[in-house]
């Protein structure tokens, strides 16, 4: 939400009206992780919601406060988590990456609203460390015998295949089509396009989540992906390959969006995004990971105080405030 | 010799829990997190500062009415640089493996500030007796602030304990190992909250008896 200089009107938009609209906005994202993975959507991101609601309470009865279930908070932290599972996740490493979230992700800093980085994010990335062999390439393969649960798990995910191109190996490169619609191995909620474009439409439209910082991410990677594109013309994971493939569209539209860890201003929320998008290139390009939303999204939480002395707006009529001087 | 400053009872006691340096001090931080990876590393490094500690202190206290208050500083660097020397090249020659794990964290001995603090604040201004005392007391209080470190980060990342298999690592305790704990990350995250730990159980004391 943006936050202009004052005079300020009250609106009846409370925690809990704002997380359902989220939870409102993953509907479709969580539809096409069903169509796509079946039962294991459902797996995932119902022990990621149980655990982090079972974190919350826990960790606000230890500083003896009062109960925030309520607010849905900590079920909006648990579907994003379990949307970004891989599907065949073993349950101890949804439970380690709810406890992680809630616990050091949010309630250490003080609970909702005081936390400096994304808690969703914190879990994944603190997981993704400690469980390489889980959460790397081999984590999003079908690998036992028989009928496999679904076809798309019998093939590597696109941002991985994206990899092995990169270094010379041999590959092929999943289609657009599928790519937009869904019909491809990867995290449960990054693989659906579409579905990410529906529900994070309905975001903005709501003014849910800031239209700036999916915008600057989408435009960051456009550009740097087209100019990649221009001078590898031969390339086969093209510009719109990086922006329908891996977690860009959904990291962008319900994870950045984040009002806690996001800038205030919506100049600083279009940096943001920018930034965001920038180094989620990076990452896929020169690291050794397939994708780097959840790094990204990290890296870029921690620019924002910068980003928000930077952006300073400039009152009606008044001059631009001067930034308070550091002590 | 007049009565100036804590017994070297009170000095050894204090070291341990009432003013350990990494938990109620936070001075040493460097190797707390960079050696607690597991725990032979843990207290080969203890160990180490354990002699530096006790060399330097002594020597400090013994040459304190000689100190002049501007060169203290610099007196106290070269003869902590003496014994770090001495235990640096100790471990290259009998420990060669763990000379190669600790790195370049034995020379930093040096800088570390538990030393120069204790050389300060105890060696230069009481006898060798207290000195010794405190020495051992802050290193036994080091030692088990990294002894809790190494402990949680080692069993966590590795299912070990001082290079031991503690018996539940099958092939598939693999799964199940948080690769994150042995690794950096990990050292600033237990940290943390063994702080916290340590805070909450210090302030959980003062409020059961407000006057002490």
């Amino acid at each position: 939400m943006p936050v202009a200089p004052g005079p300020h009107i009250g609106t009846g938009r409370t925690t809990r009206r704002v997380m359902i609209d989220v939870l409102l906005g993953l509907v479709p994202v969580f539809a096409a992780a069903c169509w796509v993975f079946g039962w294991y959507a459902l797996m995932q991101v119902g022990i990621c919601v149980a655990s982090c609601l079972a974190a919350e309470a826990l960790f606000t009865a230890m500083r003896r406060r009062p109960v925030s279930l309520g607010d849905f908070s900590a079920v909006v932290t648990g579907v994003i988590l379990g949307l970004s599972m891989p599907w065949r996740c073993p349950v101890h490493v949804d439970v380690v990456a709810s406890f992680v979230a809630i616990g050091v992700g949010k309630v250490i800093f003080g609970g909702l609203g005081h936390n400096i980085f994304n808690p969703a994010m914190v879990g994944r990335a603190f997981v993704t460390i400690a469980f390489p062999a889980l959460l790397g390439a081999g984590g999003y393969l079908y690998t036992g015998s028989g009928t496999p649960p679904t076809d798309v798990v019998t093939a590597a995910t696109p941002m991985t295949v994206a990899k092995h191109l990169a270094a010379g190996k041999a590959g092929q490169v999943a289609g657009l089509w599928p790519l937009f619609l869904g019909n491809v191995n990867g995290s449960l909620g990054e693989t659906s396009a579409l579905a990410c474009l529906v529900g994070g439409l309905y975001l903005c439209i709501r003014r849910t989540a800031a239209w700036q910082i999916p915008l600057g991410a989408v435009l960051a990677v456009a550009v740097i992906a087209g100019v990649g594109n221009l001078l590898h013309p031969q390339a086969q994971w093209t510009v719109l390959h990086h922006l329908l493939g891996g977690a860009l569209l959904y990291g962008a539209f319900f994870i950045a969006t984040d009002p806690v860890t996001s800038p205030l201003t919506p100049r600083g929320k279009f940096i943001f995004g920018a930034g965001m998008g920038a180094l989620v290139m990076v990452i896929r390009t020169y690291s050794g990971y397939p994708e780097g939303v959840q790094f990204s999204v990290l890296l870029m939480n921690a620019t924002v105080p910068l980003l928000n002395r930077w952006t300073v707006p400039r009152p009606v009529g008044g001059p631009v405030p001067a930034p308070k001087a550091q002590a | 010799m007049a009565k100036d400053g804590p017994t070297p009872l009170e000095r050894f006691i204090q070291g341990i829990l009432p003013e350990n340096p990494v938990y109620r001090q936070l001075l040493g931080m460097c190797p707390t997190l960079a050696v607690t990876g597991n725990m032979k590393a843990a207290m080969t490094m203890s160990g180490a500062v354990l002699f530096v500690l006790l060399g330097a202190n002594l020597m400090v206290s013994l040459i304190r009415g000689l100190l002049k208050p501007h060169l203290r500083i610099l007196v106290f660097t070269l003869t902590i640089a003496a014994f770090v020397t001495v235990a640096d090249k100790f471990i290259a020659a009998y420990m060669w493996e763990m000379s190669k794990e600790l790195g370049p964290y034995v020379p930093l001995i040096i800088v570390n500030c538990i030393i120069i603090c204790r050389c300060e604040v105890c060696a230069s201004k009481q006898g060798p007796v207290a000195a010794a005392a405190d020495a051992v007391g802050q290193s036994l209080g080091f030692a088990l602030a990294l002894a809790s470190i190494a402990t949680v980060r080692e069993v966590l990342g590795s299912g070990t304990w001082f290079g031991i298999d503690l018996g539940w690592r099958a092939a598939a305790y693999d799964n199940y190992k948080l690769v994150l704990m042995a690794l950096p990350p990990g050292a600033f995250i237990t940290l943390g909250l063994l702080l916290g730990g340590a805070n909450w159980m210090a302030s959980a004391r003062r409020r059961r008896r407000p006057q002490a």
